[in-house]
């Protein structure tokens, strides 16, 4: 069984008990902050004025101990990675709402989540803090529109985590994020014993035992590793229907799944030019074509709208790929013929983009079935594999008549429909946001 | 006999809060199961623009399709509480009464500093709330959504947001201590 459950990824009328999990998830989330002291405000100030350091003892516990769990999961192959909601890099409207949320937290003496466990509690101030959380929300709303374009691209990375950052293997950073905490955690008994004039000899000795715990949990996960691109690609599934027309009989419907490597055999994967002509122009998906040939060969010749990413950096926008599109996103691979295309299938399948299909033969096929009466355009003889199979005039780019070719003369265009959409998960949800 | 019963209600024996370290580990494996199990973390700050929404939504649909940021929500026929977040958000309250309920916190009162009156602490909250909120929606998620889940997560823009929360915090604490020292 690979968690995260595809059932439970959102709520869904369909599914009741998904409410029931999430309200679930919910109160024990309250019902730890009330316990923990964050229904006072008095005790998440105190934070800011070094007299007692609740807020960071309990906040770096949290995130140390649900990210030794979370990525011991990933590492013994029981967690889906690409399935976790990862919140996307946003630097710019990350640093400057992070600062604003700073100046409300110090002035209103909660956050939002701990003014529900206050609020709830009786308390009047996160009553009211939670009140001015529905009009700062409202007015966020209502002035987002004078700086949408730097709200939506200033600074944006994607799908971003730290190991990718500093090019380390990630259970390095489990390993130095549990040292930090560890160092936090004793910088900040210190400033309690120093501001708060709190007497350390009254904590309990266990939390010596707790550090150790986590620290070796820290290395276990280091040496775990994370599965390979490799691993992962083995991983996959696909499932396809199979309908039998039976004579006098309903048609029988058949669920096949099959291996990624299954996929590239039976070429169920691979799409005519005419149907990735034709998703241009289809309502219900949106098609991204990327051709992975050298810059140059793009130069020469490439299909409209198609995005260059050569095939050696093809990683750099997988995060990308990963976090922003909608679910009815459609990733095209091109190459001349088929060889870069399939790696560059195999490299995005094993990171988990879903809805990724290759261009039949490729550009030169793409050619032959669209620029077959396209004079200026000559065969080359001995082209090898992979290569382009015409000769060009010029370096026109996608200023070829074949490139876009026309809807209103090829309307109608026979092809097996090989594109099925997986809605796994829609992206612009999530998180917080 | 009734009486005796209401009295426990309201008065239960007040407990002492739980110690920092062991709460932040069940809030930890909390966290962690939430990923696991739904692919989700934690957050609220979500649900409170998705409740905004949907009032603005029943009060004026055309202003929702005039407001981009409420479209995405609320446009059309989509609903915006259909949302994990949102029963996260009223399990959270309801998860905050019960503990308070039985440790005995459940109190009306006003938690401020020493020196301040009450009114001045409501004022503060309220303004607190409303400038937090504008962050947490402009960060696109607040101390739960980014800092906590996102740092879980090792998101590189999580952990960006977390130090620029904790240094807004610091930057502006020496001018506000009168309200809580």
């Amino acid at each position: 069984m690979n968690f995260p459950l595809p059932s439970l990824i959102a709520v869904s009328a369909a599914n009741p008990w998904t409410y029931v999990l999430f309200a679930a998830i919910g109160f024990a989330f309250g019902y730890t902050l009330e316990m923990s002291g964050f229904g006072d405000s008095r005790k998440l100030a105190a934070q800011f004025y070094f007299t007692e350091l609740t807020v960071l003892k309990v906040m770096f516990t949290a995130i140390t101990v649900a990210m030794v769990l979370l990525f011991g999961a990933v590492g013994l192959g029981l967690l889906d990675f690409s399935q976790v909601w990862v919140n996307p890099t946003y630097l710019a409207s990350g640093i400057v709402g992070g600062l604003i949320m700073g100046v409300g937290f110090i002035v209103g003496g909660f956050c939002p989540t701990t003014s529900l466990a206050s609020a709830s509690t009786g308390k009047i101030d996160g009553m009211l803090f939670m009140l001015g959380g529905f009009v700062g929300a409202f007015l966020f709303g209502e002035t987002e529109k004078y700086f949408d374009g730097w709200y939506t691209n200033a600074g944006y990375f994607g799908r971003v985590t730290l190991d990718q950052v500093f090019g380390i293997p990630v259970g390095a950073v489990v390993v130095i994020v549990i040292l930090m905490a560890l160092f936090m955690f004793w910088g900040g008994e210190q400033l309690e014993r120093i501001f708060g004039k709190k007497d350390l000899s009254k904590e309990p000795k266990i939390r010596v035992a707790g550090a150790v715990a986590l620290f070796a949990a820290a290395v276990t996960v280091l040496a775990l590793g994370s599965p390979s691109l490799e691993e992962k690609y083995n991983k996959v599934k696909f499932t396809r229907t199979e309908t039998i027309e039976q004579l006098n009989a309903d048609p029988i419907v058949n669920t096949l799944t099959y291996t990624a490597d299954d996929m590239l055999a039976n070429r169920l994967v691979f799409i005519t030019p005419a149907e990735a002509f034709k998703a241009k122009y289809n309502q219900s998906m949106n098609p991204v074509y990327l051709d992975v040939r050298s810059e140059a060969d793009y130069n020469l010749y490439h299909i409209e709208d198609a995005v260059n990413v050569p095939l050696e950096r093809l990683a750099e926008v997988i995060p990308v790929l990963l976090s922003e599109p909608p679910a009815n996103t459609v990733f095209m691979l091109m190459s001349n013929d088929e060889t870069a295309a399939v790696q560059a299938w195999k490299i995005l399948v094993g990171s988990s983009v879903q809805n990724v299909y290759i261009l039949e033969g490729g550009v030169n096929n793409w050619i032959a079935f669209f620029g077959a009466e396209d004079k200026s355009l000559q065969p080359k003889p001995n082209a090898g594999d992979d290569q382009l199979g015409y000769l060009f005039p010029a370096a026109l780019g996608s200023r070829y008549e074949s490139c876009s070719p026309s809807p209103i003369e090829y309307e109608a265009l026979e092809f097996e429909a090989k594109i099925i959409l997986q809605l796994k998960r829609d992206k612009s949800g999530g998180g917080c946001g | 006999m009734t009486t005796q019963t209401r009295k426990s209600f309201f008065k239960r024996p007040e407990k002492n809060y739980v110690h920092p370290y062991f709460g932040g580990v069940v809030l930890g494996i909390v966290l962690f199961l939430a990923f696991f199990l739904t692919g989700n973390g934690l957050g609220s700050s979500g649900a409170t623009s998705r409740l905004d929404a949907a009032l603005v939504d029943a009060i004026s649909p055309s202003h929702v399709d005039n407001t981009p940021y409420l479209l995405k929500m609320a446009g059309g026929d989509k609903n915006p509480l259909d949302d994990w977040i949102v029963p996260v958000f009223f399990g959270a309250l309801l998860g905050g009464f019960s503990s308070g309920f039985f440790n005995g916190r459940l109190k009306i009162m006003t938690t401020k500093g020493p020196n301040i009156s009450d009114r001045t602490r409501w004022l503060m909250a309220f303004l607190g709330g409303v400038i937090f909120l504008y962050g947490a929606r402009l960060a696109r998620g607040c101390t739960s959504g980014q800092a906590l889940s996102g740092g879980a997560t090792l998101s590189a823009g999580s952990w960006v947001v977390m130090f620029a929360i904790f240094g807004g915090a610091y930057g502006v604490a020496y001018f506000v201590r009168k309200f809580w020292n």
